[in-house]
């Protein structure tokens, strides 16, 4: 192991473990997290490997609680993270809009299984997509992120850490039970090749410092605890000073600004997998484990002449809306959206068609996955 | 979709100076106050004037400076604390003042982290986080400001409020026992459990820079008058009165055993240092048991 904790190479484990792996590597030393499953390898592997890097992992009494202290730990400094799943993710809500208004990095991981309430806990579900986005109450802009493999679940926790210290907010790292508890082989790099951010700061201690202030890319440089800014930190709608101004005016700066970092930063941010959409006449929109079924339908689908493509969100929030819009009006008959919920992500494929293109629902209840042939049978019926 | 905004107005950064220029530094302890941000909201007759100033006092007595020490802060009126004081400061959400604070203390352990907050925040929506902080021994002063009622909301039946009192919410008195706040620190493991009340503001200061040095989960309670929300229905006065009555009422026992000091409406409150104790912090068995095994040995 190098100095830095990194264990360099060629692993076969399974996604949770990954996550974790890719926390460490992208310098997370502090996670707080309560048993859940599908999740709670993910909180066993950073039980051992953070005191191995000197780190801190502590079993809170609750999701609540979890969210909130990464939130202190935060502002201590650290790099920090939780994990959970759809209960959790739901307790955790209150405590997200916290870390969205104070503008807290840390990356929060929902491994999703089946709902609502208890569920299924122990099968694969993707129906918390829109509670990533819409879940906390009032408006703020989000990041959601979905791996589709073990290596994606180390790579995309990292980007999460990295995206989190750039745009200042608790980034989602949405898996599914199937890719948390998928063994595939996964590579570590070497520490020099994984590239890592960290939070804007402010230059210089000084007493005009205004915490709360953005710089052009909407973002304020962050100043934490014990170095001498005396910042004051609140869920309340607060001025660029920090200090609560329950004001329309002081709010709708506030908020427009949560909202446009991300927003007008979404060319920045969102990462897709196109694969064979150029001349495609029905697109597949797939994520998370169910985009691994659609890549196989898709592939047989070519053998058999048809021209069908796969756009692969690897960025579930903010939504690709610019792609899905101009394949609508470049020629593509239909969107179809495999889901394991009711339809989620399907309305913004729909919202962003702008009618140009029909778009088809796959929906599953969950437990289980879609098989190819319902991808396959879905596009024939259309082509 | 197209976006038409409302028109935006920048801060306001003269009219932010021009406050701090006119009202800071007229008083020897503004140097603990955020600068602009007093007046504060607390109502004529609060307890909670008095007990920022016997923090501050503590700060000094203890010698800590602004810069070692942090103030977590729940919601409700005792919540506001954390905005006037000048330091690094967090108004966190309803309850979660102690796990925020148990992260913030564990990343940095260098500094001073005192919770502040009232009974309903701490143990109606908090009272699991209390009990596991105090459980785990992590390193937070933590200072109850009991009113024996929710304030800020307007004067609600809380987990303290007495049997028979009245609130909005118990019209008809509350039927419902109370929380007996030193015997449930002390069971749940605090290390110092004392209780004063804003009368005894310099048994208070006393109390407060004597938890500064102690490593581990302190408890403070402090009885406050909330004329407006809990005076009022229950026929207490003024603020003035409460004063009076705290005067009149308390009982200065140290060392008296917690399982006994329950408060009953209009009844003698007992007060003084009930309890401390040594036990390793969180950090300390932490580093100890399993930061050691990892750590690299010098030479």
């Amino acid at each position: 192991m190098s100095d830095s904790g990194i264990l360099t190479g060629e692993h076969f484990i399974n996604g949770d473990e990954a996550c974790a792996e890719g926390a460490i590597a992208a310098g997370c030393r502090f996670f707080a997290g309560y048993p859940i499953t599908p999740a709670t390898e993910i909180a066993e592997r950073m039980a051992r490997r953070l005191p191995q890097v000197q780190g801190i992992c502590i079993q809170m009494e609750d999701e609540i609680a979890s969210m909130a202290a990464i939130l202190g730990a935060s502002w201590g400094g650290t790099k920090s993270m939780t994990a959970t799943s759809g209960p959790g993710f739901s307790l955790m809500m209150e405590n997200i809009g916290l870390g969205m208004m104070t503008e807290t990095p840390c990356v929060i991981v929902n491994i999703m299984r089946g709902g609502p309430s208890t569920g299924l806990p122990t099968l694969v579900g993707q129906a918390d997509v829109m509670q990533a986005r819409w879940g906390s109450h009032g408006d703020y802009g989000v990041i959601a992120l979905s791996p589709s493999s073990p290596q994606e679940m180390f790579d995309l926790t990292i980007t999460a850490f990295n995206l989190s210290e750039i745009y200042r907010l608790p980034v989602l790292v949405m898996g599914d039970e199937l890719v948390g508890h998928m063994s595939e082989k996964v590579i570590i790099p070497a520490p020099e090749q994984i590239e890592l951010v960290s939070r804007p700061r402010p230059d210089r201690i000084s007493d005009t410092f205004l915490p709360f202030m953005p710089n052009d890319d909407l973002v304020p440089p962050m100043a934490c605890a014990g170095e001498g800014f005396h910042v004051h930190v609140t869920g309340l709608t607060h001025d660029e000073q920090g200090y609560p101004v329950i004001t329309p005016v002081v709010h709708e700066r506030l908020v427009r600004r949560l909202v446009d970092k991300i927003r007008l930063n979404a060319p920045k941010i969102i990462q897709l997998e196109e694969i064979d959409v150029e001349d495609a006449a029905v697109v597949v929109v797939a994520y998370g484990c169910t985009s691994r079924t659609a890549r196989e339908a898709v592939q047989r689908l070519r053998a058999e002449g048809r021209k069908v493509g796969l756009l692969r969100l690897i960025t579930l929030w903010p939504f690709p809306e610019e792609k899905v819009r101009h394949l609508a009006q470049g020629g593509v008959k239909a969107f179809i959206v495999p889901e394991i919920n009711y339809g989620q992500m399907v309305y913004e494929v729909e919202r962003c068609a702008q009618g140009q293109a029909e778009t088809i629902l796959l929906p599953f209840m969950g437990g289980t996955i879609h098989t190819p042939e319902d991808i396959m049978t879905a596009v024939r019926e259309v082509i | 979709m197209k976006i038409r905004h409302q028109p935006l107005i920048p801060f306001d950064q003269a009219a932010s100076n021009r406050l701090k220029d006119e009202q800071h530094g007229l008083h020897p302890d503004d140097v603990f106050l955020k600068p602009g941000r007093i007046p504060h909201i607390w109502c004529p007759g609060c307890g909670l004037g008095v007990v920022v100033n016997t923090y501050i006092n503590g700060l000094k007595m203890a010698n800590l400076t602004i810069d070692q020490s942090v103030v977590v802060s729940g919601i409700g009126c005792t919540g506001r604390v954390a905005g006037y004081l000048n330091m690094d400061t967090y108004h966190t959400t309803h309850g979660r003042a102690v796990p925020f604070a148990t992260g913030l203390a564990l990343a940095r352990p260098d500094l001073s982290v005192t919770v502040f907050s009232g009974d309903g925040d701490l143990f109606a929506i908090g009272g699991n986080h209390f009990i596991h902080a105090a459980r785990r021994n992590v390193n937070l002063k933590v200072i109850c400001v009991n009113n024996f009622n929710y304030g800020m909301t307007g004067g609600q039946a809380a987990p303290t409020t007495p049997v028979s009192a009245k609130t909005t919410t118990t019209p008809y008195g509350n039927s419902e026992a109370s929380f007996n706040l030193p015997y449930l620190a002390h069971a749940s493991g605090a290390v110092y459990v004392a209780r004063w009340t804003t009368f005894h503001a310099r048994q208070l200061v006393n109390a407060i820079a004597e938890t500064f040095t102690i490593n581990g989960f302190t408890f403070i309670e402090v009885i406050a008058p909330c004329p407006i929300g809990y005076g009022r229905p229950n026929k207490l006065g003024s603020g003035l009165d409460e004063m009076v009555y705290y005067k009149e009422n308390s009982i200065v026992q140290n060392g008296a055993d917690p399982r006994h000091v329950d408060i009953a409406l209009k009844g003698k409150i007992i007060v003084g240092k009930f309890a401390e104790e040594k036990r390793p912090t969180f950090l300390e068995e932490y580093d100890e048991r399993i930061l050691n095994k990892f750590r690299r040995k010098e030479g």
